[in-house]
C-alpha cells in the first residue's frame, strides 16, 4: 500500500474508529465471506503498478482474460438465457423447452432422469421410482426425436447435462439433425461429458476412470473434426459447490479436473489447440456477491496461465475460460419460498458481474419441487431485468479496481494455486481422488457449513432467523407415475418396429471397438443409436466392457 | 454391566448420488454418540433391509432427494416387515413434498425430516423412539 | 424366539440379535455363547489387519467372491473405532462390501470397539463363535492395524493377513517393533503405486530376519517353521487375488498339518479364558467394592497423603475376602 495513505490509514484508525468502535462496537467480532474467509474493514489500493496492472488485470477478450473473455462482453452480446429443464416424458418436456424458447431464452437445455444417466432403461428394475423425475426420460432415438419436435437444431444450441453416456446422447443428437437435414458441422451446443466430478460430487458414474476418460478423448477427437462448433466438456464446478466446498476449492477442484482432461487429451495424441478452444466450464453463483464475482476472475486469470504457460497453448481460444453459470441451488430455502426469488436475483447478478457466457438461474420453489410454468418465466424475468434494465451491461468488468474485489481476486488465486500444487504432488487429480483426498476438502468444508447453520453462526434468512409459521406451498409441480409404465411401453414398441439383427451387428461392432484400445468409439455408437439400440443395452455392453465404478471413499 | 447402544442405518436408495445431507446427518449423530452404519449410494430396497437385519439397528434412515421416495421408502418398509424385522423404526429426509407424508407415514416410515431440520430434532425423535421401546 | 436354535439353523435375525447382546455385555450373553459352543470349531478365522487406507475392504469384499465360488458361507466383522470423545461410531466398512449385501451366504456385520476394558477381544471371540456355529466356514475379522486391536487378532484368528501399502511409510513401519510378529501372510495392495517392488524387499528383509532369528530359537538350522509368504496385490483391479486366495488355502492346510493350527487354537483358548476371568474378576470386585463409585475418594486420599497407594487396595481385597468368608 502506497506510504501516505497507510500512514493517514492509521490516524484514522486511531482518531476516528476507535472513539466510535468504544461507543459502537461492529455487530460481529470477525466478519467472514461465505466460504469462512476473513473480511477487512475497508479495503486500500493494492501496490498495483502499472505494470502490474497490466500483468494481473490487462483487458478483456487478451490474456490473462480476468476481466473477460471477450472485448466488448455483453455490450457485443447478451449472455445465453438458458433455463435447464426436464421432466416426464421427451413430449412434455419438449412442451417445456417450446413455451421457455417463446418467452425469449435464447438456448436449450436439457435435463435427464436419473436411469438415464445411469444408463438404465425406463423397464430395468433399477429404475423403479425414478423414472422422468429429476429429467426427462430417454431410450432411445426415438425419444430425442420427440424431444426436438419442433425444434430447428440449425438455429438453437442446446446444453445437455449428461456424463457417463454423453457420448451417447451426443451421438442421439445428431441422429436427430440428421433428420431434420442438418449437418454436424452446424450443431452448437455442449455436453457435460465430466466424469471426474461424478466420483467426488455428483455420483452418476458409470465405469472406472480410465475407460471414461476414453470415452471422454474420443468425443474431443470426433467432434474436432466431424462437429467443429460443439462444446465437447462442461468441466463443473457448480456441483462440487453444492456439495459444500467452498468457492477458491470450487475453483481450484474444477481447473485441476481440466488439467486432467487436457493431459488425457494430449496424451491420446491431439494437439492442444485443435481441442482446447471446445472446452468450457460451468459454475455455481452463491450468495456472497463480491467473493462469487471474485471468484469467476480469479479462475480466468488462472486457467489462461495454465493453458499458455503447462500446456503452451498458442490460440487464445484455447486460453480462454468460457463458462456456464446456475445460482446455487443448496441456498435455496423450503421455508418462505418467496425469499429464493430474492437470492436468485442476487447470484444471478454476481454471474453477470463476473462475465458469465450463460445463466440458468432457479426457481422459487426449488428446494421442494421441480419449477411450475410461473416460477420458470420469474427466473427467466429475473435475467431479462438484470440485461436490460440494470445498467451493468453497458461496461466491461464494472467492479475492476474496487479494492476488496481485486484483494478477494488474489486471495482466491493464490488459494486455486495452493489447491492445484496439492494436487500435482499427488499425481494429479485422478490418484487424488482415488485417495479421497478431494471428497475430504469438501467433506470438511460441508459439515463446518452445516455446523455454522445449526450454531446459527451463519444465518440463513427463514430458517434460523426471522422464522414464521407458514401455509402449505400450493401447486408444486409433480411428475406423474404413470409416466413410467408410458415409457415402459413407447419403448417396447420402439423394440417392436426396429431390425433387431442390425441392432445386433451394431452393437457387436461397437463391442470390438471398445475392446480395442485405439478405436474411436463415436462412429460405432453413433451406428447403434441409429438403428435405435437403447441406452440401456450401449451401457450394458460397456459396462462388461469397461467394468463398473464402486465408491470406495466413506467419510 | 450391560450398555446397549443405539445403532443407525443411514442409507441412500436409488439411483441418487447427493450424499452431503446423508454424510453430514451420519457424522452429526455419531458426535451425539450412535453407531452409525453408512453404505453410500445406490443402495436397493433389498440390500438395505439385509443390511439392517444384519447389523440388527434400532433405526434406518433413508436420504433421498430424486422424487422416488414413494416407490421406495414403503418397499423398504415392506422389505423390513416381511423379513419379521417390523421393530426396526424407519425415518426418511431429503426433498420430500409434505403433502406425500401423511401417505408415508401411513405406510409405516415413523417420520420425515425436509430441508432445514437440525440435528437436534433428529436426535430428539431418536430418544423419544428409544424411550417408547 | 429360541436364539441357540435358529442361530444353528442360520436365521439372520437370530445371529444379528445375538450379536447384539454379547456386544452389549448383556448377561444371557454367557449362556448363549456357552449353548452354541459345542457346535463351533468347524470354521477357519482370518484376520486382516494393516493401516488405514491399504485397501483391507476392497481385498476381503474380492476374497469374499472367491469364497462363494468355492461354496463357502462367509462372515465378516468389520471393526471400526469409536469416538473417544462421544462413544458414537461411523462403520463405513462395509460399503465396500456391499455388492454382497443380498447374497443369503454371506453376513457382514459392523463392530464398534466401543473402548471397553477387554473390549473388542472378549466380544469379537465371542462374535466368531456364534458365527461359526451358524455355519459359516470362512470368517473375515477386519481390523485397522493401530495399536492393542492389532495384537489381539493374533489371539482371534487361524492366519492373519497383513496388508501394506507402498508410499506411506510402511516400509518403516513394518520395521517396528511387533508388527512383523504379528502376519502370517504379507500382502502389498495398491501394487501400482510407486514403491512397491522396494516394499516388497524391505519386507522380504524382515521376515529372513525374524526367520533366522526363530531358527535359532528352535535350535536348529532347518526351518521347521512354515515360512510366511508375500503377494503383491492390487484389489481394486482384481489382481492377484485369486493366487492370494490359493496361498491362504495352502498356508492353512500346512499349519494345520503341521499340528501349527492345534497349537495356535489353543493358545487362544487360553488367552479368552484369561480374558474373561479378568473380566469377571473384575467385574465381581467392581460390584462388591464399587470401585467406580470410590475410586474419585481415594484418589482424593493418596492425593492428600491421607493414604497410601498399596496398603489402600490391599485394605480393599482383605475386607472383601473376610466379607465372603462369613458368607
Amino acid at each position: 500500500m502506497p506510504e501516505e495513505i497507510e500512514k493517514q490509514k492509521e490516524e484514522w484508525k486511531r482518531s476516528t474508529v476507535e472513539p466510535l468502535l468504544h461507543r459502537h462496537p461492529e455487530r460481529k467480532k470477525e466478519f467472514v465471506t461465505g466460504s469462512d474467509k476473513p473480511v477487512d474493514r475497508l479495503y486500500f489500493p493494492g501496490d498495483y503498478s502499472q505494470a502490474e496492472y497490466l500483468e494481473k488485470l490487462g483487458f478483456p477478450g487478451q490474456f490473462p482474460y480476468t476481466r473477460g473473455v471477450q472485448p466488448t462482453m455483453y455490450r457485443g452480446r447478451l449472455w445465453t438465457m438458458r433455463q435447464y429443464a426436464g421432466f416426464g416424458t421427451a413430449e412434455e418436456s419438449n412442451q417445456r423447452y417450446r413455451y421457455l424458447l417463446e418467452q425469449g431464452q435464447t438456448g436449450l437445455s436439457v435435463a435427464f432422469d436419473l436411469p438415464t444417466q445411469i444408463g438404465y432403461d425406463s423397464d430395468d428394475p433399477r429404475a423403479e421410482g425414478e423414472v422422468g423425475k429429476v429429467g426427462v426420460a430417454i431410450d432411445t432415438l426415438n425419444d430425442v426425436e420427440i424431444l426436438f419436435d419442433g425444434i430447428p437444431l440449425d438455429k438453437i444450441s442446446t446444453s445437455m447435462t449428461i456424463n457417463a453416456p454423453a457420448a451417447i446422447l451426443l451421438a442421439m443428437y445428431i441422429a436427430v439433425a440428421e433428420k431434420q437435414g442438418v449437418g454436424k458441422v452446424h450443431l452448437r451446443g455442449t455436453i457435460q461429458n465430466d466424469i471426474l466430478k461424478e466420483y467426488v460430487a455428483r455420483g452418476t458414474y458409470i465405469f472406472p476412470p480410465e475407460p471414461s476418460m476414453r470415452l471422454i478423448t474420443d468425443v474431443f477427437a470426433y467432434c474436432s473434426r466431424e462437429v467443429p462448433l460443439w462444446n465437447t466438456i462442461s468441466i463443473s464446478g457448480y456441483h462440487i459447490r453444492e456439495a459444500g466446498s467452498d468457492a477458491s476449492q470450487e475453483v481450484a477442484f474444477t481447473l485441476a479436473n481440466g488439467i486432467e482432461y487436457v493431459r488425457a487429451a494430449i496424451q491420446a495424441g491431439l494437439d492442444v489447440d485443435a481441442f482446447a478452444g471446445r472446452l468450457s466450464f460451468f459454475f455455481n453463483a452463491h450468495n456472497d456477491l463480491l467473493e462469487e464475482v471474485a471468484k469467476f476472475r480469479a479462475a480466468r486469470r488462472v486457467w489462461a496461465r495454465i493453458m499458455k504457460e503447462r500446456f503452451h497453448a498458442t490460440d487464445p481460444k484455447s486460453m480462454m475460460l468460457r463458462f456456464h453459470t446456475q445460482t446455487g441451488g443448496s441456498t435455496l430455502t423450503a421455508q418462505q419460498p418467496d425469499n429464493n426469488i430474492v437470492r436468485v436475483a442476487i447470484q444471478a447478478l454476481a454471474a453477470v458481474l463476473g462475465g458469465t457466457q450463460s445463466l440458468h438461474t432457479n426457481s422459487r420453489e426449488e428446494a421442494l419441487a421441480l419449477p411450475a410454468e410461473e416460477s420458470v418465466r420469474l427466473s427467466l424475468r429475473t435475467q431479462q431485468i438484470l440485461a436490460y434494465e440494470s445498467g451493468v451491461t453497458s461496461t466491461v468488468d464494472p467492479l475492476a479496481g474496487s479494492y476488496y474485489l481485486e484483494a478477494l481476486t488474489d486471495r482466491i488465486e493464490l488459494d486455486v494455486w495452493q489447491y492445484i500444487d496439492r494436487i500435482e504432488a499427488l499425481g494429479g487429480m485422478i490418484p487424488s481422488i482415488l485417495k479421497g483426498y478431494v471428497q475430504k476438502q469438501i467433506q470438511e468444508a460441508a459439515f463446518r457449513t452445516q455446523r455454522d447453520i445449526e450454531k446459527g453462526e451463519r444465518v440463513v434468512v427463514g430458517i434460523n432467523k426471522f422464522q414464521m409459521e407458514e401455509k402449505k406451498p400450493q401447486e408444486l409441480l409433480r411428475v406423474d407415475p404413470a409416466v413410467h409404465q408410458l415409457q415402459i411401453e413407447k419403448l417396447s414398441q420402439v423394440k417392436a418396429r426396429r431390425n433387431d439383427s442390425r441392432v445386433r451387428e451394431a452393437l457387436e461392432q461397437l463391442r470390438e471397438g471398445a475392446k480395442a484400445k485405439d478405436v474411436n468409439l463415436l462412429p460405432l455408437i453413433l451406428e447403434a443409436v441409429r438403428e435405435y439400440a437403447t441406452l440401456g443395452e450401449i451401457c450394458q455392453l460397456l459396462r462388461d466392457e469397461f467394468g463398473e465404478h464402486r465408491e470406495t471413499i466413506v467419510l | 454391566m450391560a450398555v446397549k447402544k443405539i445403532r443407525i442405518l443411514i442409507a441412500k436408495p436409488g439411483l441418487d448420488g447427493h450424499d452431503r445431507g446423508a454424510k453430514f446427518i451420519a457424522r452429526a449423530l455419531r458426535d451425539e454418540g450412535y453407531e452409525v452404519i453408512y453404505t453410500g449410494i445406490r443402495q436397493t430396497p433389498e440390500a438395505i433391509v439385509q443390511t439392517a437385519i444384519q447389523e440388527d439397528v434400532d433405526f434406518v434412515g433413508l436420504s433421498l432427494l430424486s422424487g422416488a421416495h414413494n416407490e421406495l421408502f414403503p418397499r423398504v418398509v415392506d422389505l423390513l416387515a416381511a423379513s419379521g424385522a417390523e421393530d426396526i423404526v424407519v425415518f426418511g429426509g431429503g426433498i420430500i413434498p409434505e403433502e406425500d407424508i401423511p401417505s408415508l407415514k401411513a405406510k409405516g416410515v415413523a417420520a420425515i425430516f425436509g430441508p432445514g431440520t437440525t440435528t437436534k430434532q433428529i436426535v430428539e425423535f431418536l430418544e423419544s423412539a428409544r424411550e417408547r421401546s | 424366539m429360541d436364539l441357540v436354535t435358529e442361530v444353528r439353523r442360520g436365521n439372520l435375525r437370530a445371529i444379528a440379535r445375538t450379536i447384539s447382546l454379547i456386544e452389549d455385555l448383556e448377561p444371557e450373553a454367557e449362556v448363549l455363547v456357552d449353548a452354541l459352543y459345542p457346535f463351533t470349531g468347524r470354521s477357519r478365522i482370518l484376520g486382516v489387519t494393516g493401516s488405514p487406507g491399504a485397501g483391507k475392504s476392497t481385498l476381503v469384499d474380492r476374497l469374499i467372491t472367491l469364497e462363494r465360488h468355492r461354496g463357502r458361507k462367509v462372515a465378516v466383522i468389520a471393526v471400526d473405532p469409536s469416538s473417544p470423545f462421544s462413544g458414537g461410531a461411523i462403520l463405513g466398512d462395509r460399503l465396500r462390501m456391499q455388492t454382497h449385501a443380498t447374497d443369503p451366504g454371506v453376513f457382514i456385520r459392523s463392530m464398534a470397539s466401543r473402548g471397553f476394558l477387554g473390549g473388542i477381544a472378549a466380544a469379537t471371540g465371542d462374535v466368531i463363535k456364534v458365527l461359526d456355529a451358524a455355519g459359516y466356514q470362512s470368517i473375515f475379522i477386519e481390523t485397522i492395524g493401530v495399536g492393542q486391536t492389532e495384537i489381539k487378532i493374533v489371539e482371534l484368528s487361524d492366519v492373519v493377513l497383513l496388508v501394506l501399502m507402498p508410499g506411506t511409510g510402511d516400509e518403516i513401519q513394518a520395521m517396528k517393533a511387533g508388527v512383523m510378529e504379528i502376519g502370517d501372510i504379507f500382502i502389498i495392495n495398491k501394487k501400482d503405486l510407486p514403491g512397491a517392488d522396494k516394499l516388497r524387499t524391505e519386507v522380504e528383509y524382515v521376515l529372513s530376519f525374524k526367520n533366522s532369528v526363530q531358527a535359532a530359537g528352535r535350535g536348529d538350522g532347518d526351518s521347521e517353521g512354515v515360512s510366511n509368504p508375500i503377494l503383491m496385490t492390487s484389489a481394486v483391479q482384481d489382481d492377484g487375488i485369486e493366487a492370494l486366495q490359493e496361498v491362504i488355502e495352502s498356508y492353512a492346510t500346512e499349519i494345520e498339518s503341521a499340528g501349527r493350527l492345534a497349537e495356535k487354537r489353543r493358545y487362544r483358548l487360553e488367552r479368552e479364558l484369561l480374558g474373561i476371568l479378568n473380566r469377571k474378576v473384575h467385574e465381581l470386585m467392581d460390584v462388591h467394592i464399587e470401585v467406580s463409585k470410590q475410586l474419585p475418594e481415594w484418589a482424593e486420599r493418596l492425593y492428600r497423603r491421607e493414604s497410601r497407594p498399596y496398603s489402600l487396595i490391599n485394605e480393599q481385597i482383605r475386607s472383601f475376602l473376610e466379607e465372603r468368608k462369613s458368607d
